[in-house]
Formats: C-alpha cells, structure tokens, sequence
C-alpha cells in the first residue's frame, strides 16, 4: 500500500470500518511510514478531543414535556377541560388500567440489559479478532480437524460444519472467551468478509431466534438450537449473512 | 392501531432518542431556542409518519426526519450558513504549512473545540457529530444524510481535516 492509498484509508482505519484485508495493508503501511503514522495520530487525537470534550448537547429538561404535550394533542388523547364531576373516573380507570399493564409489560429499563451487554462483546470480539491478527488457533478448512481440536480445550463439543460448497468456506476456530465462559469461535469467509460465530451450551433445548441488529456495522444473529447457544457477527451484507445463518441452522435458505 | 395505541408505541420506540435529535439540531441550528423547535416539528412529523417505519433503528430513522426538519429550516432562515457555501472541491485543497503535532491539538479546550466545530459547513459538521458523537456507523450515516456508503468516508476526511486546520489557526492565535 502506498502512501495515497494510506491517506484515503485513515479515517475508515480509525472508525474501524475497513475490512479484514484492507486493514492489515493500512497497518502495515503506517508500521513503515512516519508520516501517515503521524496523519493518523493527528486523527485519533481530534476523535478523543471531541469525544472527551463533552460537546454532546443533551435536551434541556422541559422539552420532553413539552414534546409529549403536543404528540397528545396530535393523537387526540388531551381529555376536554371540563368534564362532570363524576366523568374523571372515565379517564382515569383505563390509565391506571393501562399504567398497571405497562408495569407487567415493561421492564425497567436502567442500563443495558444483559442481552445487549453480551451483543456489545460478541462486536468487540469479533473486532478484536480482525485487529490483532488472530483469527485461528487451528486455521483448517476442514471440520474434521477443527472440531476435535477443540477436545480437551473445551467442557463441550461444538457443532462444526464446513459450508464451503455453498460459499462460505471454514477457515479455522479458535478458543475465545465471552458471557463468563470459554467458548469455540468458528470462523467463516465470504469473499473478503470474515464470519465469526461463537459457540457454548446453553441450558435450554428449544430452539429460539432473537431479531437480528446490527452495531457499529456489524450485523449480529442469536440463536439457540439443540442446547447449544450461537453468535453470529460479520460485516457480511445481510441478506447474503442470513442465508449464511439459515444454512447453518441446517435449513435450505429461502431464496431471494 | 388506535391513535392511543400508536402514541403509545411511538413514545417507547422514538422518545428515548430525544437527546440525540436535540444534539443534531443544535449542532444544524447552533442555537438552543431554534433547536428545540426543530426537535418538536420533527417529532410531529415523526409521528404522523410513523406508520411508515417499520425498521429496527428508530434512532437513525428520527435523525434522518430531524435533519430534514433543520435543513428546511436553514434554507428558509437565512443564507444556509455564515461559512462559505458547501463545495466538495473548494474545501478539499491541501494546505500544507498548517501541519500541527498530534500534541497540540489534544491541548485545545471544549471553549475552541465547539467554536472551530461551528464554523463548518453544515454538511461537514453533520457527519462528525454523527460520527464522532452518535457513534453512527457508516452505513447509518450514509442512510440518514442520502449519500452513498461510499462517499462517507472521504466526506469525513474532509471534514475532519478542515477542522483539525480551523482548530490548528485558533491555536495559534491563542496566547
């Protein structure tokens, strides 16, 4: 990579939004080259300024307020000024109604749940894997040298299936650790996307699905199936990273 | 769904966010009193088309309605900007004697920073508060200002360069 190729790069380099291959090449690049190394600290450091500077403007206190007063008005739902003494029961029954719903319905919400706690790990170690150039402990396309490898390393054997005839060829696994526990990363290509899909045993045996969603661009999939828990996250574009997903599930892709 | 309903679910999806629709319009607006308008026009706006939203990222969703809001706005209010007008080309030249230290920029305080931030051009300051303070991915960013994925990138670059030249001409003015 050269020094123009460098320069046009940064800014992807330092939102951490470039693939796998160019990646590297930038890393590479700024390792050799004092003066895109220099261009690329001069970025970080005016990408820490504005983030710790706390030039983030957060709403002044009445425009919730004053925002909920005019959506009420919008949707009709303002009662009328003056009703019969007798009428008000009318208009608090079905929201005290409502409010008990609400309080069954809603959980609490005060910080993240765990749910997305785990997604923000799944991204970060997937992330991780792309940057420090550790993809596989046991690079091999081939699952019968991938799974038992695992043995020993592992209190369980994880599912590996080589989806290379339907394009997305295994390259490797590697142990990695989330949710509290050491779990076997799977790692899959398509073109020059890398998949990761962790793995460990969950405690339910039904299969369920969560929504999938996607942060700081990076499409993540969950779901549980046969006791087993799966991860799946790539910058993969997502139609292509959910055939990927329902193949793994072992059900022929609903074509699009 | 009954307009009670839809309040109702609109206020749990879309509410939440109000902090990043205000932080946007007032960075498109630079001044509180305006901001807020805007962010209560793009929250009725919001909500009459809400029926329309059937996506999962109801944050971008709303930015994309605010920004809308602000640059309508800005068109009307006045000349779009006290900056010179945007243009990709003009604001792309090099200027190599401003070649400041990675050091001196970190000694800029939260005073210069939002000044220097400020004299962008609205379409340079958009995509670092998108980027730098909602944490935006390129792909949301790409979706809420309608350029292509491909664009975002140089366009920050851009931006960030002429900001890092304004903050760099601030500090050397500074005693």
């Amino acid at each position: 990579m050269d020094c123009k190729e460098g320069q046009r790069l940064i800014d992807g380099y330092v939102d951490g939004e470039l693939d796998l291959v160019r990646n590297l090449g930038i890393e590479d690049h700024l390792h050799g080259c004092a003066v895109c190394s220099g261009s690329y600290q001069e970025r970080r450091a005016l990408r820490d300024g504005i983030r710790a500077h706390g030039v983030y403007f957060t709403a002044p206190a009445d425009l919730r307020t004053r925002v909920q007063r005019s959506l009420r008005q919008a949707a009709g739902t303002t009662p009328a000024r003056r009703r019969m003494p007798w009428q008000w029961i009318r208009v608090v029954a079905p929201l005290a109604a409502a409010a008990v719903v609400a309080l069954i319905l809603v959980p609490p919400v005060r910080g993240p749940s765990p749910e997305s706690i785990l997604t923000q790990e799944v991204v970060a170690n997937h992330i991780r894997s792309l940057m420090v150039n550790h993809l596989a402990d046991v690079p091999s396309s081939d699952e019968h040298t991938v799974k038992p490898w695992f043995n020993g390393k592992l209190d369980f054997s994880p599912p590996v299936k080589d989806l290379v005839n339907q394009g997305f060829p295994l390259i490797g696994g590697r142990l990695d650790y989330l949710n509290n526990r050491p779990v076997a990363a799977l790692v899959y290509q398509r073109a020059k996307h890398v998949i990761n899909v962790f793995v460990w045993p969950s405690n339910k045996n039904a299969r369920s699905e969560a929504a999938p969603v996607t942060r700081q661009g990076y499409h993540v999939f969950h779901w549980e199936q046969a006791g087993i828990t799966y991860w799946a996250v790539s910058d993969l574009e997502e139609g292509q990273f959910e055939k990927f997903v329902q193949l793994l599930k072992g059900q022929s892709p609903t074509t699009s | 769904m009954g307009e009670k309903d839809k309040l109702e679910h609109f206020e749990q999806a879309i509410l939440p966010h109000l902090d990043a629709a205000y932080n946007l319009a007032r960075w498109l607006t630079r001044n509180e009193h305006d901001a807020q308008d805007m962010v209560q026009e793009a929250y009725m706006r919001a909500f009459k088309f809400f029926d329309g939203f059937h996506g999962a990222d109801a944050r971008a969703w709303l930015l994309t309605i605010v920004r809308n809001t602000c640059y309508t706005w800005l068109d009307q209010n006045r000349a779009r900007d006290m900056t010179t007008p945007f243009d990709e080309e003009i604001h792309t030249t090099e200027d190599n004697a401003l070649n400041p230290s990675a050091m001196a920029l970190k000694s800029s305080d939260m005073e210069m920073l939002k000044q220097s931030l400020e004299q962008l051009p609205a379409e340079f300051r958009e995509v670092i508060v998108l980027r730098d303070l909602e944490e935006f991915s390129y792909k949301q960013i790409a979706d809420v200002i309608d350029i292509p994925l491909g664009t975002v990138m140089s366009r920050l670059a851009r931006a960030r360069e002429r900001l890092k030249r304004i903050l760099c001409a601030r500090l050397k003015e500074k005693p």
